[in-house]
């Protein structure tokens, strides 16, 4: 145990401040008082559980999928044998297909409605602030219950939208909103988008309001049009805050679960599968943990790729905000 | 609101805002909460109404009833699953809080050696995905004998409240003067006495922040409770809705609603407390 009340020379290079020891401090305070074994503790407990249940579990995750585990069953090491069965399993490639069609369309709507809902919100508006919490109610429930109301909502026979579209003479047939999978597809789709509209609108909100109103009135000064002010002034403006929602955004879809476990459960015959459902389907009822844990190994380079793309939008933040000229 | 600015608001007519920003507005409002309201109107709905859209127009209750939220409360273990799901998003959260605190403080004040490494790697934590570590931590669940008990929840939650939580309350610290951590230090204050009595007082909003969002989080928690409970008493809310009450071929939408409305209310709630902490906090995440 370290007796001194002075911190370890490099650490103490760091802190600005320093402490005036008094003589009768006993030398478990003046151990908590070095700023190095402080460190340490204090990172302890975080450093521990996100090692136990995260790190660790990332690596095994990597391991069982080189392995025929099953539930109840310790597996052995098979090499690809996992990754080449899923090669030449059609039902991985269309949960593969599934997962990049969801993430890249519900992705473009969901940044698409989600600003022009904060280009509307950022006008003069009666009970602004109110209007604003009312919109981020769909993002904090949770998702699975407002997945069962979408549920009712597609119901074949009960359909709110159905009986809504058919009063007006727009249809005269119920549509079976989940009954073929390009109809399910779109209808899961709708729900992610409906979901993510608000944080989208809400981070793209925050953005807006710190651009400055002399920009807009420069531009229109030069005559620029409604359109042209949007296209050279908002969207350059807001395209670092851009990045990174949509960085999150595109994460949390290409891994989304519940609303698909909620709505179809990958249904009908499995067309509506995405990565993380189907993982979970071979996984945990299947049994086949091996199998499973490859599946969602699989997911990992695109996870890797937005990560990245995360980072260096980041950097180019610093470098718009003046940090380093690099 | 002075931070507020318009653009080029002002050269708007009121016609033509009506159909450039209200009309739209409206059609936004009504989409984002119509799936709210049509489960509310479906939990006090009867049966008969429920499913004769002929002679009642689905849209309104003709006869309200509270038969759905009553055999939601008294004929299922509903209320025993809301129970299990506050006691683990409560410990869960706190778990996560104290930890993050000091994590926190120690990444942004002590600016110890690696620091900016590990607040990287707490990031990056943040963006590992559930969906990618269930099937390994289930494994380990059944070997540390936790498979179907709540603890297994509240020591698995904390990975992504943590990394989560941490990120918030490191913008929190850096907003707070060290000047006033540097006179404490000065008259002779241990770090300890410093956080305590200093710092974390300074921090409150943001520990609410960070305790609401980490709550909520565990609340809305899905993938690590489907594989890791069985027991149909100890389920959360989100999975036991569509684990139990879902019977077979037949659903009583009814009390399906009633659960997800009930479901819902919790952190409903406690968003309407601290909406502007909410919304704050989230936006100054992201803009970190």
């Amino acid at each position: 145990m370290a007796h001194q009340n002075v911190a370890d020379p490099r650490a103490a290079g760091a802190v600005r401040g320093k402490r005036v020891a008094r003589p009768r401090d006993s030398w478990i305070v003046r151990t908590f008082d070095n700023p190095a074994v402080l460190s340490f503790l204090f990172m302890l407990p975080a450093a521990t559980l996100l090692l136990v249940f995260l790190t660790y579990p990332l690596g095994l995750g990597i391991w069982l999928g080189f392995t025929d585990t099953r539930i109840g069953r310790a597996g052995v090491f098979i090499g690809l044998e996992n990754y080449q069965s899923l090669f030449r399993d059609s039902m991985f490639w269309l949960a593969v297909s599934n997962t990049v069609l969801y993430t890249v369309i519900a992705t473009i709507g969901k940044f698409a409605l989600g600003l022009w809902l904060a280009l509307l919100l950022n006008n003069h508006l009666p009970a602004k602030a109110l209007i604003r919490s009312i919109i981020l109610v769909p993002w904090i429930v949770p998702t699975v219950l407002s997945a069962l109301a979408f549920w009712w909502i597609y119901d074949p026979q009960f359909s709110i939208i159905s009986w809504a579209l058919v009063e007006m003479g727009l249809i005269d047939q119920y549509i079976d909103f989940l009954g073929t999978p390009n109809n399910a597809r779109a209808s899961l789709i709708a729900a992610n988008i409906w979901r993510g509209i608000p944080f989208v609108a809400i981070c793209l909100l925050a953005g807006l309001q710190t651009i400055s109103p002399s920009l807009y009135e420069a531009a229109a000064l030069d005559g620029a049009t409604a359109w042209q002010r949007f296209r050279h002034v908002t969207l350059p403006m807001l395209m670092p805050i851009l990045a990174v929602v949509m960085t999150f955004s595109i994460l949390f879809t290409f891994t989304d679960f519940q609303l698909i476990y909620a709505i179809t459960r990958g249904g009908p015959a499995g067309t509506t599968h995405l990565m993380a459902t189907l993982a979970f389907q071979r996984a945990i009822p299947g049994g086949q943990l091996g199998e499973g844990a490859a599946i969602a190994v699989a997911m990992i380079p695109f996870l890797i790729f937005a990560t990245l793309f995360s980072y260096f939008a980041l950097a180019r933040r610093k470098w718009q905000h003046g940090g380093s000229d690099d | 609101m002075a931070e507020e600015r318009a653009g080029m608001d002002y050269l708007n007519t009121w016609p033509r805002k009506l159909v450039t920003v209200y009309a739209p507005l409206s059609a936004f409002l009504i989409i984002l909460l119509f799936p709210f309201y049509w489960m509310t109107v479906t939990t006090f709905k009867s049966n008969e109404e429920l499913y004769n859209f002929k002679d009642y127009n689905p849209l309104w209750i003709h006869s309200p009833t509270l038969d759905n939220v009553k055999r939601l409360l008294f004929e299922t273990d509903y209320p025993q699953w809301l129970m299990i799901t506050m006691t683990v998003a409560v410990v869960a959260t706190f778990i996560s809080l104290f930890a993050s605190v000091l994590a926190a403080y120690a990444i942004q004040r002590l600016r110890f050696r690696g620091g900016q490494t590990v607040g990287l790697m707490i990031y990056l934590a943040y963006l590992v995905p559930p969906s990618i570590l269930f099937i390994p931590l289930a494994t380990m669940v059944f070997q540390f004998g936790l498979y179907d008990s709540p603890l297994a929840l509240i020591l698995t939650y904390p990975t992504f409240l943590i990394p989560f939580c941490t990120w918030l309350l490191m913008g929190y610290f850096k907003s707070i003067p060290y000047e006033l951590e540097e006179c404490a230090l000065v008259d002779g204050a241990s770090r300890i006495q410093i956080l305590w009595k200093i710092t974390l007082p300074l921090a409150v909003p943001g520990l609410i922040s960070a305790g609401i969002f980490a709550f909520t989080l565990s609340w809305n928690e899905f993938i690590y409770a489907l594989a890791f409970i069985s027991s149909v008493e100890k389920k959360t809310v989100p999975v036991a809705v569509l684990t139990q009450l879902v019977e077979g071929d037949v659903y009583h939408w009814g009390s399906l609603m009633a659960g997800a409305l009930l479901g819902s209310l919790p952190v409903a709630v406690i968003y309407s407390f601290f909406v502007e902490h909410y919304v704050s906090s989230l936006t100054g995440a992201v803009k970190e």
